[in-house]
């Protein structure tokens, strides 16, 4: 790395900094390898999607809840419609299961009327307002208290760390680099370039794309970037193993605190409520515990949507941060050749594609990049059996016995599948567990972590000691037995 | 895809499986054994400590041991190892099954259910906090440590005082982990009480009854919990303490594994395959035994169950006419489990059941009648008994109940 003087006339190409690998920054970062530049891609933790990307709803909102003329409002409906493409494209799921807003008495009626107003102005197709029997048709377990129900087809589910795991293979497929565990502390401007102060190390690059998340308020003043500040708003959930108890997303009528907590499928066939709404310190961007008012609350909003809800079901609690600021608006702030892309809260994973599709754009139209000629825009997925036709796994199974071998016995995930995976990039066993839903289930691992250990052990070659659950410390077992 | 067809076939090779292999051998029927794992023995192969074969063997064994010997008793019976069932169809008698062979269809005349049990994961309790390396299950710790020789850590505690928890906290101690203490959130303890004698009091680890985790601490790896006193299941506030430890074990109950015939079999509200005297579930060709019926303590019992079980289901696949469900079970006061929901009053059969909270002497009932009296009943140890159709009428409604007494 380092400042390269190249003889007059020659041309390099461009050396563009993404930094952050949620799901914003690894669509950039893929949107980029669109062109004839160098991608690279700095992330901060030991894996792809692991910040505000992992632990959040999971929702493709339609884009009737934001306020017109908002950034917003600018891009969710857009970015939307582009997951249907992009999934395809990047071979992960989504589900369109449709939205319903539950209003309970006749303010909130109201309430509903202008999300229906908004959602117009917005360019929001197919919402409309459904009566209480109607709703309950669509969604058989909602509460018999509902009044009415706003309903949108097109509002989904997905897993998003599976966009920005998929968004980060096929740009480096198409020649991005990526340094993971590795911080950027901060950016100078350097002439025509800028300098990134990394935890491993100083590099040098003509473009440098802020998508740091919780970060990102901090690291655009580092570049002397004023920036409303941000803090985290936390959200605790419970994950149910549930399946199919609602079809649909289901939100209570909104209010000023949020879009409030919900009850939805997601697209493992488990049960999500939440999340809560605290706003935290900005100093406390890494508070993600549960706590037990947050936890009581969760349960007893998501009892009153659907009174179905059996918590002697539940999977595990998790909280996340969603980074948040006073404006309650994406800020996108452009400097030179800098952009800084801040408090990307909901509906920020919506909205990513559309962001990314502008933000590249943008820049391809300043600089006058080219496009290449050999862009593969298809990432191939991890193959999964529970899937698969019998005619499918079975031809599988005949070219790889060891997609026969089922080694997470609550989903059905395959030893193939845990090898693809550690091929894709896992390195931990999260990494593992977060690319094929092995662990995910209702044994939480205590079956088959010593399996996957050892898989590891055999394909990374590293010892048990060595095998993390995800940060450097998370070590699982800690020396032999005497 | 290949085709298979037998008399009866078996899910699950541990003790309960391979008591239905035997009990399905000895009417001479074709047996095949579906096994998720490479072997035979299920969890026997990891518990190493003693106590095993009692009744069966009439001496005492480890797991392993108690599997080897009874394994020697199986002749001539097909298996399958390393294959998970993906869909049952009681219907049309058929399993799908893969394997790294490929995907298998087999045709079944009737099936033994013994896919055992599962422990909760200490994830299900909802406990706040932070979700860090240096939880397990006690099953998964005694796994580590007894199969792949590896300490989970150096500074354990157990959160619930299940026999696994209670083994667990032992076996640790004599690998030379700091085990600070056992903490039950009920007033008394969930396991056997010869186990917390040998395995606590000898080791001079504490048990702490009405008390449990509060708060989990530690970003990466464990640092500490919060426990604090539970009375009717919600914490004191004002009685919370931080005990520091990178290593937690949890052994908070078992699941009976019902997974892939919950849509097909009545279930108990406990969660286990409903089955009459002849461990026969609610469909006429599906039995089932063992811990998937309901959480046993002594694998003997859950063997003497699996024979029952092949030898019922062997009958039924070479169409022999079996007798019809006559009487039917029902939990009274004092009691939390039955093993038996049925009953075809045709032979004596066991009954095992718990009852529903300590009882310094409890006189169980059979509908008015007084069927046997017992000193220190506890949850945690199961009862067992004999009912012999000839001395009981066990036609229509009967209520098995406990009702404490003075000494």
């Amino acid at each position: 790395m380092g400042c390269v003087f190249l003889p007059f006339g020659e041309v390099n190409d461009l050396k563009i900094a993404i930094i952050g690998a949620g799901i914003i920054g690894s669509l950039i970062a893929r949107e980029f390898t669109k062109y004839k530049v160098e991608v690279e891609i700095f992330e901060k933790l030991p894996d792809v999607g692991w910040g505000v990307t992992k632990a959040n709803s999971g929702i493709l909102h339609a884009g009737y809840d934001d306020e017109p003329n908002t950034l917003r409002a600018k891009y969710c409906s857009r970015g939307n419609e582009m997951y249907t493409e992009l999934s395809e494209e990047l071979n992960f799921k989504i589900k369109r299961t449709g939205s319903l807003v539950a209003a309970f008495n006749d303010k909130e009626v109201k309430i509903l009327e202008e999300l229906l107003k908004r959602g117009k102005i917005n360019g929001v197709k197919d919402l409309r307002i459904l009566s209480r029997l109607s709703a309950l048709e669509i969604e058989p377990n909602l509460s018999r208290e509902i009044v009415a129900a706003l309903y949108s087809p097109n509002a989904g589910v997905l897993a998003p760390w599976e966009v920005a795991q998929a968004a980060v293979e096929n740009a480096l497929n198409n020649g991005a680099k990526i340094h993971l565990s590795t911080k950027v502390e901060s950016i100078f401007e350097e002439g025509e370039k800028y300098r990134l102060r990394t935890s491993k190390g100083i590099f040098l690059f003509d473009v440098v794309v802020n998508a740091a998340g919780l970060w990102a308020d901090e690291l655009a003043e580092s570049a002397g970037v004023k920036v409303t500040p941000l803090h985290p708003r936390r959200g605790q959930y419970i994950l149910l193993d549930q399946p199919n108890v609602v079809r649909t997303v289901l939100f209570p009528t909104p209010s000023r605190a949020g879009k409030g907590i919900l009850v939805l499928p997601t697209i493992h066939n488990t049960t999500l409520l939440g999340p809560t709404s605290e706003d935290l310190l900005p100093i406390e961007k890494e508070v993600t515990e549960t706590t037990a008012e947050g936890l009581s609350k969760v349960v007893k909003k998501a009892k009153k949507l659907v009174p179905l809800i059996n918590l002697s079901k539940t999977l595990r609690t998790f909280a996340g941060l969603r980074p948040e600021n006073d404006i309650k608006d994406f800020v996108i702030k452009r400097e030179s050749n800098m952009i800084h892309i801040v408090a990307t809260r909901s509906p920020g994973l919506t909205a990513a594609p559309a962001i990314a599709g502008d933000i590249v754009g943008e820049i391809v139209e300043k600089l006058n990049l080219q496009k290449k000629d050999d862009f593969h825009p298809i990432r191939k997925a991890i193959p999964k059996i529970v899937d698969m036709s019998d005619e499918e796994k079975e031809k599988l199974i005949s070219q790889n016995p060891s997609y026969g071998k089922v080694i997470c016995r609550c989903n059905k995930v395959t030893e193939g599948e845990i090898v693809e995976a550690i091929r894709h990039g896992a390195r931990t066993l999260d990494g593992v567990k977060f690319r094929t839903t092995a662990m995910f289930g209702r044994c939480q691992g205590s079956f088959c972590m010593v399996k996957i250990m050892n898989i590891m052990r055999r394909e990374i070659g590293e010892n048990f000691e060595e095998i993390v659950k995800n940060f450097p410390n998370s070590h699982i077992v800690d020396g032999v037995v005497r | 895809m290949k085709r298979l067809e037998y008399d009866v076939v078996i899910l699950g090779g541990g003790a309960a499986g391979m008591g239905a292999i035997r009990g399905a051998l000895s009417q001479n029927a074709s047996v095949l054994l579906v096994e998720r794992e490479a072997s035979t023995g299920g969890v026997l192969n990891q518990c190493i400590h003693n106590g095993f074969g009692v009744r069966v063997f009439k001496k005492e064994l480890t797991g392993p041991e108690y599997h080897e010997m009874y394994l020697e008793k199986l002749k001539g019976f097909d298996a399958m190892y390393e294959a998970t069932v993906l869909d049952i169809d009681s219907e049309s008698r058929l399993l799908k099954v893969i394997s790294a062979s490929g995907i298998y269809k087999i045709r079944y005349g009737a099936l033994v259910l013994a896919t055992g049990a599962r422990e909760r994961p200490f994830e299900a309790l909802r406990v706040p906090g932070s979700r860090p390396s240096g939880i397990f299950t006690a099953g998964l710790a005694q796994h580590f440590v007894n199969l792949e020789n590896r300490l989970p850590g150096r500074k354990a505690i157990v959160i619930g005082s299940g026999d696994i928890g209670l083994i667990m906290a032992r076996r640790l101690t004599l690998e030379g982990v700091e085990v600070e203490g056992v903490y039950e959130i009920m007033p008394y303890q969930g396991g056997l009480t010869r186990n917390v004698v040998q395995c606590l009091k000898d080791f001079n680890i504490p048990l702490h009854l009405s008390t449990s985790v509060v708060k989990v601490h530690g970003k990466e790896r464990l640092e500490g919990v919060t426990v604090a006193k539970f009375i009717d299941g919600n914490p004191v506030s004002g009685t919370e303490r931080f005990i520091g430890c990178d290593t937690l074990i949890a052994s908070v109950g078992l699941i009976p594994e019902n997974d892939l015939v919950d849509k097909e079999i009545e279930i108990s509200s406990s969660g286990g395959a409903v089955v009459d005297d002849l461990m026969r579930t609610s469909v006429d060709n599906i039995f089932a035994a063992g811990n998937n019926v309901c959480i046993h303590d002594l694998v003997d019992f859950v063997t003497v169950e699996g024979e029952g079980a092949g030898q019922n289901a062997a009958r039924v696949a070479k169409k022999e006419k079996m007798p019809k469900r006559v009487g039917i079970f029902k939990k009274g006061k004092g009691i939390r489990v039955i093993s038996i929901h049925y009953t075809t009053a045709t032979i004596p059969f066991k009954m095992y059941v718990r009852v529903d909270h300590p009882m310094d002497m409890a006189i169980l009932r059979i509908n008015d009648t007084n069927l046997k009296t017992v000193l220190n009943a506890k949850p945690s140890e199961m009862i067992e008994f004999t009912l012999d159709p000839t001395k009981y009428n066990l036609k229509g409604e009967i209520e098995l109940s406990a009702v404490e007494a003075k000494r």
